[in-house]
């Protein structure tokens, strides 16, 4: 269990450091969605199954689609003014 | 240091997570990464306080059978704060969003800076 | 005069030129300020950790008094059997009073900073047979899951928070599916303000009645029942409902406000 639960950490922070360092947005959310999902397994193992159950669907569902519909919403902003500088970072 | 290092690995981990997302609240321009370092500390203290109330062995402290005992169950305390705490870095972040998709409509940029030189621009 | 002036103006190009160069170079400094404050952070977190006491044993201080009275007295002075739920919103209902007023508050700060009428008119909706056929067999499953985890919050995990953001998801995939004219039909402006504010003044007279009658040794009348059973708890089911409306409710608001400007 122990080496279960160590793999499982050393996944989070791959995870956290990834969100740092990918070029799109896109794939930040998507990473930051699958961190969510294994902190979820993580409340599991630490005997909190509300939080479990809350974490699943506001931290990888909830907070992920506001994040997916920002990045919509930025890029329909840019394609609105074409011509313009459409830069949304890195 | 002290001697419970390699025994507090979790601990450890929430250390590690909360110095990865204060480095990306602080270093990354990009104000929706800025907006993910957020959420990464976030979780991080979580991880803190749920781990505090962890013991080895014991079930989550849903009462089965009408055993009453405290060596049955784990520490509930943590489990409510941390409850509490996940709905509202949600409405937190979705604030941040708004302002985020604000600052887009009237700069047409997502860094930080090119918005701070902007701003000082108007100002002048 | 006018020469004053264009040396003036000279002189600002320089100065301008100057801060041009001394801002990379306090971004230099910046960026290496913040690396070093970022790693002594995590090592005095980590030293911090070495002295904490071992992770899982008994005996750890944060297993004290407190802990010991919800656990073997909450289920007998409160019904419920999910100590979690019993704490939240019965101990210590305040609390989560605080947290309903946070996400109504929020969600009321997002409608100011997105409220957009012309986008809303504006976007067509795109009708697709695979996501109505599949969203008729879905949504209501959702729905069904989000009343259960509701009602058996407080003798099952679970309660109003998750089963709130079930029924926001729920909502959401809805709104996707029929589009925001559908959803309008039942679910406006107008409902989303009697749902919620109806639920927080139910939540304060709720808790200020048990609270009255308990610091006058009044006897409540609200019976604590069973614990195990559905009906049982006094005011947790009714509290547990409240908060799952207003999450659920907060939940749909943020994501309408994102995609359309409006509820």
């Amino acid at each position: 269990m122990t080496v279960f639960i160590i793999s499982l950490l050393l996944f989070l922070i791959l995870c956290a450091v990834a969100t740092a360092f990918t070029k799109h947005l896109i794939t930040t959310v998507v990473i930051f969605m699958s961190y969510s999902l294994i902190m979820s397994l993580l409340w599991m193992i630490l005997e909190s199954p509300d939080l479990a159950i809350t974490e699943a669907a506001v931290g990888a569902g909830i907070t992920s689609i506001l994040f997916f519909i920002t990045i919509k919403k930025i890029d329909g902003i840019g394609e609105e003014r074409k011509g313009g500088d459409h830069d949304r970072g890195k | 240091m002290g001697q419970n290092i390699w025994i507090n690995y979790m601990v450890g981990a929430a250390a590690f997570l909360f110095g990865i997302g204060f480095t990306m609240l602080l270093l990354h321009r990009n104000l929706l990464k800025k907006i993910v370092g957020f959420n990464i500390m976030d979780t991080a203290v979580y991880l803190l306080l749920a781990t505090q109330g962890y013991v080895s062995g014991r079930k989550a402290p849903i009462i089965v059978d009408g055993v009453t005992s405290m060596d049955a169950y784990i520490n509930p305390v943590p489990g409510g704060l941390v409850l509490t705490g996940i709905v509202v870095s949600v409405s937190l972040s979705a604030i941040l969003l708004a302002l985020t998709v604000r600052l887009y409509q009237k700069y047409h940029t997502l860094d930080m800076d090119e918005i701070a030189r902007q701003c000082k621009k108007e100002g002048d | 005069m006018i020469e004053e002036s264009e040396t003036n103006i000279e002189k600002n190009e320089t100065n301008l030129e100057l801060s041009a160069n001394s801002e990379a170079g306090y971004e230099w400094i910046y960026k290496g300020v913040c690396v070093i404050v970022c790693v002594i952070i995590v090592g005095v977190l980590l030293y911090t950790a070495s002295y904490l006491p071992p992770f899982g044993s008994a005996d750890n201080p944060v297993n004290n008094e407190v802990s010991r009275k919800y656990i073997e007295e909450g289920m007998y002075e409160t019904g419920a059997v999910n100590i979690i739920t019993a704490m939240i919103l019965d101990y210590r209902a305040f609390d989560t009073f605080g947290e309903a007023t946070v996400l109504f508050v929020s969600a009321c700060v997002v409608f100011l900073l997105l409220k957009d009428e012309v986008l809303a008119s504006r976007i067509k909706i795109r009708e697709n047979l695979i996501l109505q056929n599949v969203g008729k067999l879905l949504i209501p499953s959702i729905l069904l899951f989000g009343i259960y985890v509701i009602l058996n919050g407080h003798i099952s995990p679970g309660g109003g928070f998750s089963g709130g953001a079930i029924l926001g998801a729920a909502l959401i995939l809805y709104m996707n599916t029929f589009g925001l004219k559908r959803t309008r039909t039942f679910f406006n402006q107008k409902t989303y303000g009697i749902i919620t504010t109806g639920a927080l003044i139910f939540y304060t007279i709720a808790k200020s009645y048990s609270f009255i009658t308990g610091a006058n040794h009044i006897e409540s009348v609200i019976p604590i029942g069973t614990p195990g059973n559905i009906i049982s708890a006094g005011l947790i089911l009714p509290l547990n409902i409240c908060v799952g409306l207003i999450v659920g409710c907060t939940m749909y608001a943020f994501y309408a406000l994102f995609r359309r400007g409006e509820i």
